[in-house]
């Protein structure tokens, strides 16, 4: 490793999709409710209470551990995390500390040099998630702040990567890897709000590694190491030495910011939890068997489904989007497969994450409808774009729905395929209306072709069948003495 | 043998809070115990008990929540169902 | 019959710190039985506070378990009761809302922690109590008011609901005035239950035996050495001489670990305290903290204020013991302690069926007479291996000395609560 290289490791919290709680049977649906009504005795911490294990949280782990690779230990046992903050309500986490779940492992990632690299993994272990603080108040009436327990004792999966990624883009990649596996899995749902939180450790090769915290979002990661490194480098570069610290991201302003007093130093005082027995599950690992992940699928997509590796990857890296595909292509995959993957990969994505929208909302049938239409000539690429919005658009907005044969016939965008006599009316007219590109076509500027086509594309309003178009257009072009 | 700074420091570790006046008397008391507490230098052998009971796991089925009102009750301070606490820095 | 029972009793001996005027009862092996619970036990309704400043007030919104249980037997929980401060303390003294008086000298104390569960049945209050027992609290207060307490098999009775002091350690157990009342007790609240991870299927339905030919006790050179006051040790000594004219035998033995077993005691329960009353902040419960302070400035002021010194000196301790660099120095050496008192045991128990002994070094002590917290702690050096190990263990009265009572100790195997309930009830039908 060079001087001056970057370092990156992270430690990713996930919340496991079980139905109740890590230890109490309180319901883990708590979003839409209202605060302190997901609550009892056991996760409240009330004086007397006692935890007991949920079974499905560790079969969840465990599947984790799995299909990470990791080594499972004979015995691991839950630990107390000791320290003082109003949102931990027992004033210790009931976390794992030298005996965790699972050790080792790893995630493989498209690495910045291209190809396949390895992220190494320490560990994998179960812990519980403290609850929630709203601070409220301002400087003159008094700041304070307001708890809600509901978030208390959500099981939580801790991954924690060796310090093996170079860059921004690699740490982003590692979670977007581990997101859609333990959505594979069946064990996550990234959509939840707050369901993912990453610390992030970075350091310059040579200097002092920073920890930077409270990273809820997967863009966030990107943008607080984009920072960070950024920083480190300046003071480096002003002779300044970067100082071992902690660092919370604030999202909104995209920077990193000194965490004060509070952070310096936490003696946790771990000890074993004495109301909880040890876990002894290696056993279990033969029997879990591990759906289709990742991986895999991409290369089964590109094997059954003739994608590239590009569109394997993208329409691989989402669950949802991965079933989509297949439901969209189900009919007749040979035939609907090209186009779909770049529909879908390159299109649809763009389209949804503009309007800031679910994939839920878009039915497969309607869009195996909308690619049949492509693959049988009826309308051009950029018709598609324009049908494709409208459905989007109907859905978003919660209007009646148009099958993409409706849209085509109302918006009259069926290619002029058979229509010469239109066509050649726009041709000369847009030939007449550009004498400057006939000249530049006459003396070989052949960018004037295309100039003179889109010009025509306007004119029908993208219903010209591009391969007549410029078949006819170079026909008048040579007419007219070019 | 802690010193008085060492015991003022131990119960700011533990948020216990202890005055200046009883501070002399405690840490004398604190070192006879943490004197008394060397006999386990003289423990042989490293091996702690194994659990006999192990993997007690319960179902993942949800089960009734305490209504609002009784997480709230004993609660000093409360607003909108949220319990109020002192700020954090 | 359900019922309701009527509880207005002259508590000259502040056994008691809340009492319900009209005790409510249903129908069941153990209808309209008057039942003082220990004030650490969660009982639905009414306030709990550990005899603490930092509790004064909470009501507590469900039961604990063995509440539950005792309500389904058709008890009337008739009031909680007086204790040291979080189950700390040897004595009773250390509850923040004054101490209990032994009701057999009440210038002296009638033993901690669960002493006013043991006074409310000595007085006749009431038949049977709840206690709870980390080091010898129901033990020490049962001897020296002359009552009989168990403590039983860890596990074997459900800790949910119980305010937790030392997790590892502690058990709740019955206090009565005969075995009889001691093992119908046992029988109702000893069961498995699915909210304590710790608990063990092994429920208790015995009715005492006095039959003992042929049991073999074994005799600890420790229980009768110095630290044993000389009169309770001839006490004792006699009352194990009735047990062999009812025909057992006695065999002498040795348990080395004692050496180290007070230190090993009090590292583990002051660690797991420091821990469980850390979330003592007034804030979900307890006495308001000051929110124009900052988070940490309130939290210290509120339990400054609210724990009583040992109960501060306590959580210190374990603070102290569980920090960076003292772990494997202090609490990981006290369970390889507690092991190898468990195997000094295991040792005996393969030539001995019980082990016998006094209960306490002393008789109560007066009040305020101990004042230095070492000197305190010392006390308990009789009753501490029991938890440490796990074991049941009982106190039976067996005589007195000086004109106060003195406690026989009973220690069994493992699961083995009956065994050490038949020997007790043996010696107590032997005198009755």
């Amino acid at each position: 490793m060079e001087e001056g290289q970057v370092i990156v490791g992270l430690e990713v919290h996930c919340q496991l999709d079980t139905k109740s709680k890590l230890f109490c049977g309180c319901s883990t649906d708590y979003r839409s409710d209202g605060p302190n009504t997901h609550v009892c005795p056991v996760c409240l911490g009330l004086p007397g209470a006692m935890p007991v294990i949920n079974k499905r949280s560790i079969e969840y782990a465990m599947r984790v551990a799995k299909a990470l690779n990791c080594t499972v230990l004979d015995e691991s046992e839950f630990s107390r995390k000791n320290y003082f903050y109003p949102d931990l309500d027992k004033a210790y986490q009931i976390t794992q500390y030298d005996k965790p779940l699972a050790k080792g492992g790893y995630l493989e990632i498209e690495s910045d040099e291209g190809g396949e690299k390895k992220v190494r993994l320490t560990r994998i272990h179960v812990e519980e998630d403290p609850g929630r603080l709203v601070h409220m108040g301002n400087a003159e009436r008094g700041k304070y702040s307001l708890v809600d327990y509901n978030r208390a004792g959500i099981p939580l999966i801790e991954i924690v990567s060796e310090p093996d990624m170079r860059s921004p883009k690699e740490a982003r990649k590692f979670l977007n890897k581990l997101r859609a596996t333990l959505e594979y899995l069946s064990v996550f749902d990234s959509e939840k709000e707050g369901s993912l939180r990453v610390d992030a450790n970075i350091s310059i090769k040579g200097s002092e590694r920073v920890e930077v915290k409270n990273i809820t979002s997967y863009k966030g990661v990107e943008k607080a190491l984009t920072f960070e490194i950024t920083r480190q480098k300046n003071l480096l570069r002003r002779g300044q030495k970067v100082e071992r610290e902690t660092r919370h991201f604030l999202e909104a302003q995209a920077i990193t910011q000194s965490a004060r007093s509070k952070e310096q130093e936490h003696d946790y005082r771990y000890f074993p939890e004495p109301d909880l027995r040890p876990l002894r599950v290696k056993s279990w690992v033969d029997a879990i068997s591990l759906p289709e992940l990742p991986d895999a699928r991409r290369e089964r997509f590109m094997a059954q489904y003739g994608c590239s590796l590009n569109h394997a990857r993208t329409l691989t890296g989402e669950l949802k989007l991965a079933n989509f595909f297949e439901k969209v292509v189900a009919s007749d995959p040979q035939r609907l497969s090209p186009l779909a993957a770049t529909w879908v990969a390159d299109t649809l994505i763009g389209e949804l994450n503009y309007r800031d929208m679910s994939l839920d909302k878009v039915e497969p049938a309607f869009f195996t409808e909308l690619v049949e239409i492509l693959k049988k000539g009826i309308i051009t690429d950029k018709s598609g774009v324009e049908v494709l919005r409208v459905m989007l658009d109907q859905r978003l907005k919660n209007e009646p729905c148009e099958t993409p044969a409706a849209i085509v016939t109302r918006l009259n965008l069926a290619k002029t395929t058979g229509d010469t006599e239109t066509l050649t009316a726009a041709i000369d007219e847009a030939i007449a209306q550009n004498p400057k590109a006939l000249e530049d076509y006459r003396t070989g500027k052949t960018g004037a072709l295309n100039f003179l086509v889109g010009q025509v594309m306007k004119k029908t309003r993208g219903k010209a069948d591009p391969g007549t178009l410029n078949r006819m257009l170079a026909e008048a072009l040579k007419n007219k003495g070019a | 043998m802690v010193t008085e700074h060492d015991v003022q420091h131990i119960a700011e570790l533990a948020d216990v809070g202890i005055n200046k006046d009883e501070l002399g008397t405690f840490t004398s008391q604190f070192n006879a115990i943490l004197d008394y507490f060397d006999t386990l230098d003289t423990v042989k052998g490293n091996m702690a008990a194994k659990s006999e009971l192990f993997n007690v796991l319960r179902e993942d089925e949800v089960e009734p929540s305490l209504p609002q009102d009784d997480v709230l009750k004993n609660a000093p301070f409360k607003e909108d169902g949220f319990i109020k606490a002192p700020r954090v820095m | 019959m359900a019922g309701e029972v009527a509880f207005s009793p002259d508590d000259k001996y502040n056994a008691f710190l809340t009492t319900c005027k009209k005790a409510p009862h249903g129908s069941g092996k153990l209808a309209g039985v008057a039942i003082a619970v220990k004030d650490n036990i969660s009982t639905k309704g009414i306030e709990t506070t550990c005899a603490s400043k930092i509790l004064k007030g909470y009501v507590p919104p469900y039961d604990a378990h063995v509440v539950g249980l005792l309500k389904a037997a058709g008890a009337a929980i008739v009031g909680k009761t007086n204790m040291d401060e979080f189950g700390m303390g040897t004595t009773t003294e250390n509850s923040a809302f004054g101490p209990t008086l032994n009701p057999c000298d009440t210038s002296r104390v009638p033993g901690g922690s669960s002493g006013g569960s043991a006074a409310a049945v000595a007085a006749g209050m009431v038949r049977m109590a709840l206690g709870t027992d980390t080091g010898g609290s129901i033990r020490c207060p049962a001897a020296f008011c002359g009552i009989v307490g168990l403590k039983p098999s860890y596990g074997r009775v459900s800790r949910y609901g119980l305010i937790a002091y030392s997790n590892s350690l502690e058990q709740i157990g019955p206090l009565g005035k005969t075995v009889t009342d001691v093992s119908a007790l046992m029988g109702v609240i000893a069961g498995y239950d699915r909210h304590d991870s710790t608990s063990q299927d092994k429920p208790c339905d015995h009715t005492p035996k006095a039959e003992i030919k042929g049991l073999k006790i074994g005799i600890p050179d420790e229980y009768f050495g110095k630290g044993v006051d000389n009169q309770v040790a001839a006490v004792v000594k006699k009352a194990i001489g009735r047990l062999e004219e009812l025909g057992a035998t006695t065999v002498p033995c040795s348990i080395p670990s004692m050496q180290y077993a007070l230190a090993a005691y009090y590292v583990t329960c002051t660690c797991e305290a420091s821990s469980n009353l850390a979330r003592f902040d007034g804030v979900r419960y307890g006495p308001a903290p000051d929110t124009k302070k900052s988070w940490h400035d309130a939290y210290q002021e509120v339990r400054g204020l609210a724990f009583g010194t040992e109960v501060r000196r306590r959580i210190m301790l374990g603070t102290f013991a569980l920090s960076s660099g003292y772990y494997g120095r202090y609490y990981a050496k006290a369970q390889v302690a507690r092991e190898n008192v468990r195997a000094d045991f295991n040792r005996i128990f393969k030539d001995v069926d019980v082990i016998a002994g006094p209960t306490m070094p002393t008789i109560a002590f007066r009040l305020k007479e101990k004042t230095d917290p070492l000197s305190m702690y010392l006390a308990d050096i009789l009753t501490v291996p029991a938890n440490l190990a796990g074991i049941p263990s009982i106190s039976v009265p067996c005589g007195k000395a000086n004109g106060m009572p003195v406690g026989l100790q009973i220690m069994g195997r493992m699961f083995e609560d009956e065994r050490v309930m038949d020997v007790a009830y043996a010696y107590e039908q032997a005198v009755v």
